[in-house]
């Protein structure tokens, strides 16, 4: 029973939250909605900060919160990363990432004070007061706190909302590293797309208090009946492994089942697992493989369904070879020239690729 | 004739036994105040704020009704073994209590409340129990608070009146205090003993709320992110 049980129901004045979800006990579920969506409210719940009247908090075969028992905040072995760092501003950086730690029988601490110090470059801040931090620093701080209780889960609300877009660049490698170097599992909280494309590997779909869709994240961020698609970011995520560098054109080669795209020059050693982003507007379609066109990222797919998102525009979902799925917009004008369908075999050039991890 | 260091003593005697009382009691009534949705929560808060509009003399009259050995309170301390408690050092530090009571409270209900929930719930996450919290978050964090309160009370006993008169008397060495002695001397006419104590007490005033807006000035100045 290697999993994350949540079912909440609550009735708070005019909002009602009901949510029912599994989630593995390994990486990262996004937990993504709009503002006001209840996931907030739900990772609080998870964490014991607020009582739902009725709920179920199950973590592996330890039970946090059913009918007969509630286990109290500081009695669940988790840690929580608030939306603003929250240090303590009266305890300088060491003490607080001492307090959480001090509160765990050295027995069950397995994560090393001075590995966590280093993973979140911390060293040079430990004598420093809470308060002289900047933001990005300060979160860092909150991240290594929590993470020293050594939890078993991990809780993220919207850890990089409150900073700008420099200091978010920052933490993000970090965050992911989270991931590779201790594998807790974590619940992370967010609506952003791109925050969850880089970090999630599932994700649940809050929407007015309600747990809509919850599975894989490539495959959600995809889905034409989701929300998500509709956005004028949407993009999707895919898989793949890292085949050759290309040093004439800087180009290093992430390659599938199937085909193969380019992005910029990166310092990755062949073979490695590669994600990346494609964002749907630089998705184009042909029916025919081009080699006369400025694109170098051709890939075979098939047409899985359409859907028009604005009197000019349409999103085809395409299914690549290996099954996994790529988002195109196009204008409706193009879809009913080329006789866009459901089934029929195409071609997909890709005008640009993120790498993301 | 010797200056009479006595009622100076006494007076800092029940300063001191009142305000340390007063922060031991006064701080789970502030904290309730601060965190409880009762709808008789301001019924409260107005009951803990009356001994500052009320005159000394109503609220020293009651309490000498209450405490009479034919009083309800009276009544209890009797039964309890305790006598009774008017003018009584005692009587005069329960007194004191109730009458600094809101300048207890309200600093420390402030404090609580501008701390708002976050740090308390961050200490919760990194397990530490209610009373850790307390103690190791909200009491470093409120400290202004706390300063604010002892001081204001300590002061505020220092300085009644007529609480004193009503409910101890003119005791040596039991109720008399500075307030009552400097009002004996100038009945009787002696201003230069009297002068003595006022000067020294408009001083000591001084000070102590000087101290106080500096102290706070810095402590809050440190605590800004």
């Amino acid at each position: 029973m290697s999993e994350i049980e949540v079912r909440l129901q609550s009735q708070l004045g005019d909002f009602e939250l009901n949510v029912d979800f599994t989630a593995p006990a390994q990486g990262v579920t996004a937990l993504f909605g709009r503002s006001g969506s209840g996931k907030t409210s739900v990772l609080r719940a998870v964490a014991g900060l607020v009582r739902t009247p009725q709920g179920l908090v199950r973590i592996n075969d330890e039970v946090w919160q059913d009918e007969k028992r509630f286990v109290p905040t500081h009695r669940r072995p988790l840690g929580y990363v608030f939306q603003e760092a929250s240090l303590f501003p009266h305890l300088s950086v060491q003490r607080n990432l001492e307090y959480g730690m001090s509160r765990v029988p050295e027995q069950e601490r397995q994560i090393p004070y001075h590995d966590v110090v280093e993973l979140l470059g911390l060293s040079e801040l430990q004598r420093r007061a809470a308060n002289s931090l900047s933001g990005g620093e300060r979160q860092r701080v909150a991240i290594a706190r929590a993470l020293l209780t050594s939890p078993r889960l991990l809780l993220m609300d919207e850890p990089l909302s409150a900073l700008d877009h420099g200091a978010k660049q920052i933490i993000l490698p970090y965050l992911e590293s989270l991931h590779d170097e201790f594998a807790i599992p974590s619940l992370y909280v967010s609506h952003d797309p791109n925050e969850v494309a880089r970090l999630a590997d599932r994700m649940v779909l809050m929407d007015n208090g309600k747990a809509i869709a919850q599975g894989d994240a490539a495959n959600l961020l995809t889905r034409l009946d989701l929300p998500l698609a509709s956005y004028d970011d949407a993009a999707s995520l895919l898989v793949g492994t890292v085949s050759s560098h290309d040093h004439t054109y800087h180009l290093t080669w992430v390659s599938m089942h199937g085909g193969r795209v380019a992005i910029p020059r990166e310092d990755l050693p062949v073979g490695r697992r590669a994600r990346v982003q494609v964002q749907a507007r630089d998705v184009s379609l042909s029916i025919r493989a081009h080699s006369d066109t400025s694109i170098i990222n051709i890939l075979p797919a098939r047409v899985i369904d359409t859907q028009d998102i604005s009197q000019t525009q349409v999103l085809v979902r395409l299914e690549l070879e290996d099954g996994q799925t790529l988002l195109s917009r196009i204008t409706r004008r193009s879809a009913m020239g080329m006789g866009i369908r459901e089934g029929i075999p195409i071609y997909a050039q890709v005008k640009s690729v993120a790498l993301l991890s | 004739m010797a200056f009479d260091w006595q009622p100076v003593w006494l007076t800092l005697k029940l300063a001191g036994v009142t305000t340390l009382l007063l922060l031991i009691i006064g701080t789970p009534i502030a904290w309730w105040l601060a965190h409880t949705r009762t709808w008789y929560k301001q019924a409260v808060a107005a009951v803990v704020a009356l001994p500052l509009v009320l005159p000394p003399t109503v609220l020293g009259f009651y309490l000498l009704i209450m405490l009479a050995p034919d009083g309800p309170v009276g009544r209890l301390t009797q039964t309890l073994g305790l006598g009774t408690l008017p003018f009584t050092f005692e009587g005069l530090v329960f007194a004191s209590m109730l009458y600094s009571l809101p300048f207890v409270v309200q600093p420390l209900q402030n404090a609580f409340e501008a701390l708002g929930p976050r740090p308390v719930e961050v200490a919760a996450t990194l397990r530490a129990s209610p009373w850790d919290r307390f103690m190791t978050v909200v009491i470093p964090l409120a400290r202004p608070g706390f300063l604010t309160a002892a001081v204001l009370s300590f002061a505020h006993t220092v300085g009644e009146f007529g609480v004193v008169l009503m409910i101890g008397g003119n005791i040596p060495g039991e109720t008399r205090v500075l307030s009552v002695a400097i009002y004996d001397l100038v009945e009787t006419l002696e201003y230069g003993q009297a002068h003595l104590l006022a000067a020294g007490m408009l001083a000591f005033s001084f000070l102590v709320l000087m101290s106080v807006y500096l102290v706070n000035g810095r402590l809050t100045r440190s605590h800004q992110p």
